[in-house]
């Protein structure tokens, strides 16, 4: 690796200190307390009509500003995803609607000067319902006799298959060699199906946000966002207003994992305020992000691997059937990467696959982005199909993985193509064995107290954004004294980005990392970038930065070269001064900084906009060690090895924190996180009562290296990190509880109860 | 109704409604380091001292408080720095919504027991939830802070 002096360091996140001393730097910290407060009346009903509603008595409390219903909203359809326009994601909602979905569905929207008021209001509506039968299991909704959405108004912008008279959100299948021949020649065929359910993003700050008037006229959103410029397009769609009358901006964010990449509350303040000219902000309960928000797609995965009974896969076949719920955000895109991750990362024999999906609306809580993306899903049912392979060719799950594992400089036709650049896996496997000593361990022994200890092991692949669609953008410009500011719109939702990609300006320009000031996702100032997501921000915004440092480098040499009368070529760029390169002159970086702002006609600050052709895939192996409780069927994580190929770490604190963090959701994920509902629809879990995140005591040891290669198309050789981390937790630990118990678990969450049901089954 | 208490060490006599939330009250009193996540108590994040005890602010009606004195991170700047400065060089703070509740609990733990065990930090600290770090790096700048202290010889 390159000799580096600030990127692939563990330097200090640059708000660190004001989030450790909890200083107000959130939406509601930042914005007046004294503005219109917002709140939404939700459906309790999983699919009905408004027949009637009346909010003239709820309008007569005292403090009430105004109450908005579907009367009252624009008719123009739109998407609440935050994506690259046209979006894939089909034109389904209103900011209102007289059908209403799912229970948590928009039914009105109230402002007044106070809390109290609001709550008040919101009892005193009178609504009469038309109940109508929902669809509540997705296995039956694709051409259900009831439709979602039967309205003529509904659109999709993009070819992805669907039909809103078939409860389709997409569909598509892909077939790359002759699957049923070369099926049919194999071995061994594993065939089954998984289960994935909705996880909730979770993050610790609610969905939140306030809208003011600005002085020209302009409706002013601030608020808790990975997407400025895509939510301003959004609530121009929503408002039916002009997207130059709309400014957006994004204070620190509390967490977003995806969640903060839709946008669940902006419209309804925005509406507010637009309407009102009063300033208004709506802050989510955690009831309301919990069964009004967007999570994690619920998706059945059919795989079917064919092989040698040496190991070899030859052959697979994936079907995926998502559901979207009653909305389609990220319906079309997420489905693509359970098939495309999960397939890829076993390119080094495959001779054919299929990869079919059905993507279907139902009346439950629309599903959205959350890290992973699909990806998740995918890994989870391919890696235990791995797992379940090697159990009945009784060979090392390892070793099986060793021969079919995706090698650096391949192919890969389930990939679109793309060649896998740069591919540490190989080296991550061979890490993980040494780290966690895989050969001496058992895959189960029996402690003789109950309980039996065991092993498991998964690993995965992501992308590094968005391939021929993401944008990133950086403006660097030298300031007076030599300091340099940049100017992103990616936004920093915690993991770092202002702290790294300030990291990758400094190394560029030579300078301390004390020297670059970062600021940034304002939808008016910022130079356009799609957002922080898809794992994006690091590889594509990252290596805009490089760019553009490079040219704001050659500008100043510019200037270095007509103070010092002579041609660029003669100069050389030392960080603090511009020499000669005989050494015989030089001039100060302070002095080009002063020359810029006196008589000066060179421009010292560069926008550069990066896109990138390809994704290049980060990868990971995952291994677990636990214990089951034979008794309790409770899984108990000990150890837990994570060795990931990012490329070039460049802040080796936050990857290895981002790893770890990622870990716990999909410990969470794999173990306890559910989201049900009961036979009308309602989801049971609507609090952190009942939905329940790991805690400090249940995620064991966790143990993190990186094994780096390098990505010529990234910054530094850098790809990104965000969302692989998330994917081995579920299918190691469900393949070290096969063999604690003798029974594979096929769907998420491996709740004690499913253990010891498991048991006991077996048992008789 | 009217109450009296110390905020931060300044005494505030104030009318408040008998259903305020204690956190409803540090927040329109500029103590914004006082979170709400969960509204449940099951997150951790609003956590204040009563009398220098941890509580869950969210959980406490203001009432419940009259006469007493009550401590955020606001009024612990000093500690917060030196102490978060751990969490901060593991990268650990991430997000930093949850920080200044487990902040407020680790400073508790720190009093009540100086030299606690890696079991007896996870136990103390279970009710603070964090969705980012994954809390392997919040142990890691916990055990580097009580070695630090502990190097300087002094207790926390």
């Amino acid at each position: 690796m390159a000799d580096f002096k600030v990127v692939n360091k563990p330097i200090r996140k640059i708000d660190a200190m004001a989030l450790v001393t909890g200083k107000p730097v959130y939406t509601d910290d930042v914005t007046p307390s004294d503005c219109l407060v917002v709140k939404v009346m939700h459906s309790p009903y999983a699919h009905a009509m408004i027949n009637e509603i009346d909010t003239e008595i709820a309008k007569k409390v005292p403090g009430i500003e105004a109450i908005y219903t579907y009367k009252d909203v624009p008719g123009r359809r739109f998407t609440m995803a935050g994506q690259t326009y046209p979006e894939p994601s089909p034109y389904d909602r209103l900011i209102l609607d007289q059908r209403l979905r799912f229970v948590g569905d928009g039914v009105a929207i109230v402002a007044g000067e106070t809390e109290k008021a609001v709550d008040k209001a919101l009892k005193l509506i009178k609504v009469k319902y038309e109940v109508l039968e929902p669809v509540l299991d997705f296995r039956t909704a694709k051409d259900n006799k009831v439709l979602v959405h039967p309205e003529e108004s509904w659109e999709a912008l993009c070819p992805v298959g669907a039909d809103n008279k078939r409860n389709l959100c997409a569909t598509d299948l892909s077939e790359h060699g002759d699957v049923d021949g070369v099926m049919a020649e194999c071995d061994v065929i594993v065939e089954n199906t998984y289960h994935t359910k909705a996880n909730q993003q979770a993050m610790m700050e609610t969905f939140r946000t306030y809208t003011t008037m600005d002085p020209y006229g302009r409706l002013h959103v601030i608020g808790s966002t990975q997407i400025v410029f895509h939510v301003r397009r959004i609530l121009a769609n929503a408002l039916d207003i002009p997207k130059s009358k709309i400014r957006v901006t994004k204070p620190r964010i509390g967490g977003g994992f995806g969640a903060k990449q839709t946008c669940v509350t902006e419209i309804f303040p925005a509406f507010v305020t637009w309407k009102t000219g009063k300033a208004a902000k709506l802050i989510y309960t955690r009831e309301e992000s919990q069964t009004a928000s967007t999570p994690r797609h619920e998706m059945e995965i059919k795989v079917r691997i064919g092989a040698t009974k040496e190991g070899i896969i030859r052959v697979l076949d994936v079907y995926t059937l998502s559901n979207t719920g009653s909305y389609g955000e990220h319906g079309p895109t997420t489905v693509g990467l359970s098939g495309q991750k999960s397939i890829s990362l076993y390119n080094n024999n495959l001779e054919a696959y299929r990869f079919g999906y059905d993507v279907v609306y139902t009346n439950v809580q629309s599903a959205g982005a959350y890290r992973g993306y699909g990806a998740t899903q995918g890994i989870f049912a391919m890696e235990s199909a791995v797992n379940e392979l090697a159990s009945k060719l009784n060979m090392d799950p390892v070793i099986i993985r060793e021969k079919n594992m995706v090698k650096e400089g391949q192919v890969m036709p389930s990939y679109h193509d793309e060649t896998n650049s740069s591919c540490a896996l190989d080296r991550c496997m061979t890490r993980a064995k040494e780290m966690f000593d895989w050969d001496n361990k058992p895959l189960a022994v029996d402690l003789g107290n109950g309980k039996i200890r065991s092993v498991g092991v998964a690993m995965a692949m992501q992308s590094s954004g968005i391939s021929g669609v993401d944008v990133g953008s950086a403006t660097i410009k030298l300031n007076d004294e030599g300091f340099y500011a940049l100017s992103i719109a990616a936004a920093d939702m915690g993991t770092g980005c202002d702290t790294i990609l300030a990291q990758m300006a400094a190394e560029c320009l030579e300078c301390d990392f004390d020297d670059i000031i970062v600021y940034g996702a304002d939808s008016d100032s910022s130079p356009y970038d799609s957002g922080s997501y898809a794992s994006s921000t690091t590889y594509v915004t990252g290596k805009a930065v490089e760019k553009a440092c490079l040219q704001l480098k050659e500008k100043m040499c510019k200037i270095a070269g007509e103070m010092l009368s002579c041609s660029t070529e003669d100069l050389v760029f030392q960080g603090k001064k511009i020499s000669k390169v005989d050494g015989s002159e030089e001039i100060t970086l302070m002095d080009i900084a002063t020359k810029s702002m006196c008589g000066n006609t060179e421009a010292t600050q560069v926008t550069v906009s990066h896109s990138s052709k390809v994704s290049p895939p980060p990868f990971m192996v995952g291994m677990v060690e636990i214990e089951v409780d034979k008794e309790t069927g409770a899984t108990t994580l000990l150890d837990y090895v994570a060795v990931v190929d990012c490329g070039t770490v460049i802040n080796t604190n936050l990857a290895r924190v981002q790893t770890e963090g990622g870990l716990a959701q999909g410990i969470g994920m794999a173990l306890y996180e559910d989201v049900t509902y009961n036979s009308v629809g309602r989801i049971y879990e609507n609090s952190f009562m009942q939905y329940k995140i790991p805690t400090r005591l249940d995620v064991g040891k966790m143990r993190v290296e990186f094994e780096s290669s390098y990505e010529h198309t990234g910054p530094f050789g850098a790809k990104s990190i965000g969302e692989i981390v998330i994917n081995t937790p579920s299918p190691a630990i469900a393949h070290a509880i096969y063999n604690a118990t003798g029974v594979w678990h096929r769907e998420l969450p491996i709740t004690p109860e499913k253990v010891m049901m498991g048991i006991l089954k077996n048992e008789n | 109704m009217q109450i009296k208490l110390w905020l931060n060490g300044k005494m505030v006599t104030e009318d408040v409604a008998a259903d305020m939330l204690l956190i409803d009250f540090l927040r329109a009193h500029g103590c914004f380091s006082v979170k709400r996540g969960c509204e449940t108590a099951n997150c951790g994040l609003c956590t204040v001292f009563v009398e220098d005890k941890p509580v869950l602010s969210c959980s406490m009606l203001v009432a419940r408080v009259d006469g007493k004195k009550i401590t955020t991170l606001e009024g612990l700047q000093e500690e917060a720095e030196d102490f978060g400065a751990f969490i901060a060089d593991q990268g650990a703070e991430q997000c930093g919504f949850c920080n200044p509740g487990l902040i407020m609990n680790a400073i508790a733990m720190f009093r009540e027991n100086p030299n606690p065990t890696d079991e007896e930090i996870i136990q103390y600290l279970a009710g603070n939830l964090c969705r980012c770090s994954g809390y392997e790096g919040q142990l890691r700048g916990i055990k580097a802070f009580l070695s630090f202290k502990k190097e300087k010889g002094g207790v926390c």
